[in-house]
């Protein structure tokens, strides 16, 4: 411990280091971090998600300040915010477009892991922790989605809690349990603030394994290649430090874009007719980034089965690191899956459409067929495809292509 | 405690000789784990119940209906514990087609007459058995499905003028709560 705080010149800073290494470890974690010299834009969206949990935790806690959740009383709770409380409309919309901003980031974040074979050796508890973060994201976003007790908050969470009916045996008690009663009523509402506010810090900790994890088997870059030495790398800060509030100031012009000028046009509008419980709207839809697992659990014309392939959709992915056969991990030198994975993006976004239409006619069809292909891609073309697959040469350094004068087709 | 200044000798005279086996500390540990986890386990259930219905939720699990105004082949909707209950007086047709379908042919097999205690009256929870939407087909203007029912909208389930399963997603029948005829024209549900 001594020799780390010996790195400090500020007495007060060397004696409390000495007895808790708060600043050696940020000086380790935070700006000596040895750092792929070749990180390409897209790995910007790994601190652009923990920039929006930021966002999130600070806008929520204020908005709790003046939020009710009452049955009686949410809706109008929120409709107060949106009036009377000072800056309440923009803190809100913040916190509402936020949810859409944070998951346009994390899925990003994660096709660039599949893309560049970031969940394999030794990465696969990075991986399961980014996971285990999207699963508790997700149940976040649901349940902050009932809070301000619209019709769509009502009926999305009288759909999606039904969803546990579907479990043999134990499905109506589980449900009755969900509620605190015998439909989406005033306890539900209670314990989904509860645990609305709660997940997030939740998630905090997980994103602080996520990290440790990041920086024991270190970041991947876009060749996939191992770290073979200091020429290597490059210090976090300044280079990536500097890098990565360029991409949050880039990416705020985009946020504020539909903070400011679009601000609804990411949610229902049928959300802003109060909850009526006797009344179900004509379409219901979930939010845009539950959209494709909507439409998975619509092309399954059983029920059990359905809600088996919509949980299944996100579990499979902790599978990843051995469905993919492959032993090269960036897709820019395979050039079969490369294709593969663009098929399988298509895939994602058709799903998507097709969960927002009624399940009928080429809606129905898309997601039957996007359902069908989701599966065969992770459970059958990756296997398959890391056998058969000729993989390019792989340069043989991080450093090679970016210090010689040769071509990186020739290294 | 006080017997033995030695810890590793006090279970040493019933050890086991090679060393592989259980011995009195073994048996300590694992019973103090088993404590552990009864005590966490007992202090975990009374979290869990809490969020099972309350006293006051399961109080209002009771409703009384005047049926007196409803016409052959009007429906009303009522509440019973927060959810739509339908009642639907049905025409003659409407029960002659309950009755002449093949039951076994039916996804989820149960006779008109086991859904209803006066032909007249059908009383079924309005909650589709598939995710939980309230199906159309109480008013007028509704649709009501292609077997005269019920129809929901949310991913299109139909029921027949018994409420029974026909078409679509959901797995089962609408439910039927329990209830009596108070009067000839009262019904108490739950």
């Amino acid at each position: 411990m001594a020799s780390t705080s010996a790195m400090f010149d500020n007495k007060l800073v060397k004696w409390v280091d000495e007895r808790l290494p708060i600043f050696s470890t940020m000086q380790h974690a935070g700006m000596e971090y040895p750092t792929p010299r070749n990180l390409s834009y897209w790995w910007n969206f790994g601190s652009l998600a923990g920039f929006m949990l930021v966002v999130m935790i600070v806008t929520g806690i204020v908005l709790a300040m003046h939020y009710t959740p009452h049955a009686d009383h949410a809706f109008a709770s929120v409709e107060r915010i949106m009036r009377d409380v000072n800056y309440g409309w923009l803190i809100r919309y913040i916190h509402m477009n936020g949810g859409s901003m944070f998951f346009i980031v994390v899925y990003i974040h994660m096709f660039r892991g599949l893309y560049y074979g970031s969940y394999k050796a030794p990465r696969e508890l990075l991986w399961w922790l980014g996971l285990v973060i999207l699963v508790l994201m997700m149940a976040t976003a649901f349940m902050g989605y009932v809070l301000p007790w619209g019709q769509m908050s009502f009926w999305g969470a009288t759909v999606i809690t039904n969803l546990f009916s579907a479990v043999p045996f134990f499905g109506e008690h589980i449900v009755t349990w969900l509620w605190g009663g015998f439909s989406v009523d005033n306890p539900t509402l209670n314990r989904f603030f509860s645990l609305h506010y709660l997940l997030p810090f939740v998630i905090a900790a997980v994103v602080f394994l996520h990290i440790w994890a990041l920086h024991t088997t270190k970041s991947n870059n876009p060749l996939g290649i191992d770290i073979k030495g200091p020429q290597d790398t490059i210090p976090f800060h300044p280079y990536y430090t500097v890098k990565d509030m360029y991409g949050v100031a880039v990416f705020l012009i985009f946020y504020a874009l539909f903070v400011f000028f679009a601000p609804n046009m990411l949610g229902d509008p049928v959300n802003y007719v109060p909850a009526n419980p006797l009344q179900t709207p004509p379409h219901i839809v979930p939010e845009w980034y539950f959209l494709p697992y909507y439409a998975i659990l619509r092309a399954i014309p059983n029920k059990l089965l359905g809600v088996i392939a919509m949980f299944g959709s996100i579990l499979i992915f902790f599978l990843t690191p051995w469905l993919d056969t492959s032993r090269v991990r960036s897709a820019r030198y395979r050039p079969v899956y490369k294709w593969l994975f663009w098929v399988f993006v298509i895939c994602c976004i058709a799903l998507g459409w097709a969960g927002a239409k009624p399940p009928e006619g080429l809606a129905l069809w898309v997601a039957r067929i996007g359902t069908v292909y989701y599966f065969l891609h992770l459970i059958v073309l990756m296997p398959l495809v890391g056998w058969f697959e000729r993989p390019l040469p792989v340069p043989k350094s991080i450093a090679t292509p970016v210090l010689s004068a040769q071509p990186m087709e020739k290294a | 405690m006080a017997d033995s200044a030695n810890p590793a000798q006090a279970g040493g005279a019933h050890a086991n000789p090679h060393g592989d086996g259980t011995n009195r500390r073994d048996f300590l540990f694992m019973l103090t784990g088993a404590a552990g986890a009864v005590g966490a386990a007992s202090v975990a259930w009374p979290l869990i119940d809490s969020m099972n219905p309350a006293a006051d939720v399961l109080a209002l699990s009771s409703t009384e209906v005047n049926i007196a105004p409803v016409e052959v082949g009007q429906a009303i909707t009522v509440v019973w514990r927060g959810k739509p209950v339908f009642v639907r007086r049905r025409t003659a047709e409407e029960i002659a087609a309950a009755e002449k379908v093949a039951v076994k042919d039916l996804p989820d097999p149960q006779p008109d007459s086991a859904r209803v205690k006066k032909p007249e009256w059908l009383i079924v929870v309005g909650v589709c058995t598939h995710l939980g939407c309230v199906p159309l087909g109480q008013k007028l203007g509704d649709p009501r499905g292609d077997y005269g029912g019920w129809f929901c909208p949310c991913h299109g389930s139909h029921y027949d003028t018994s409420g029974r399963i026909r078409k679509g997603p959901a797995p089962a029948n609408l439910e039927v709560p329990g209830y009596v005829f108070v009067t000839d024209t009262s019904v108490k549900i739950g």
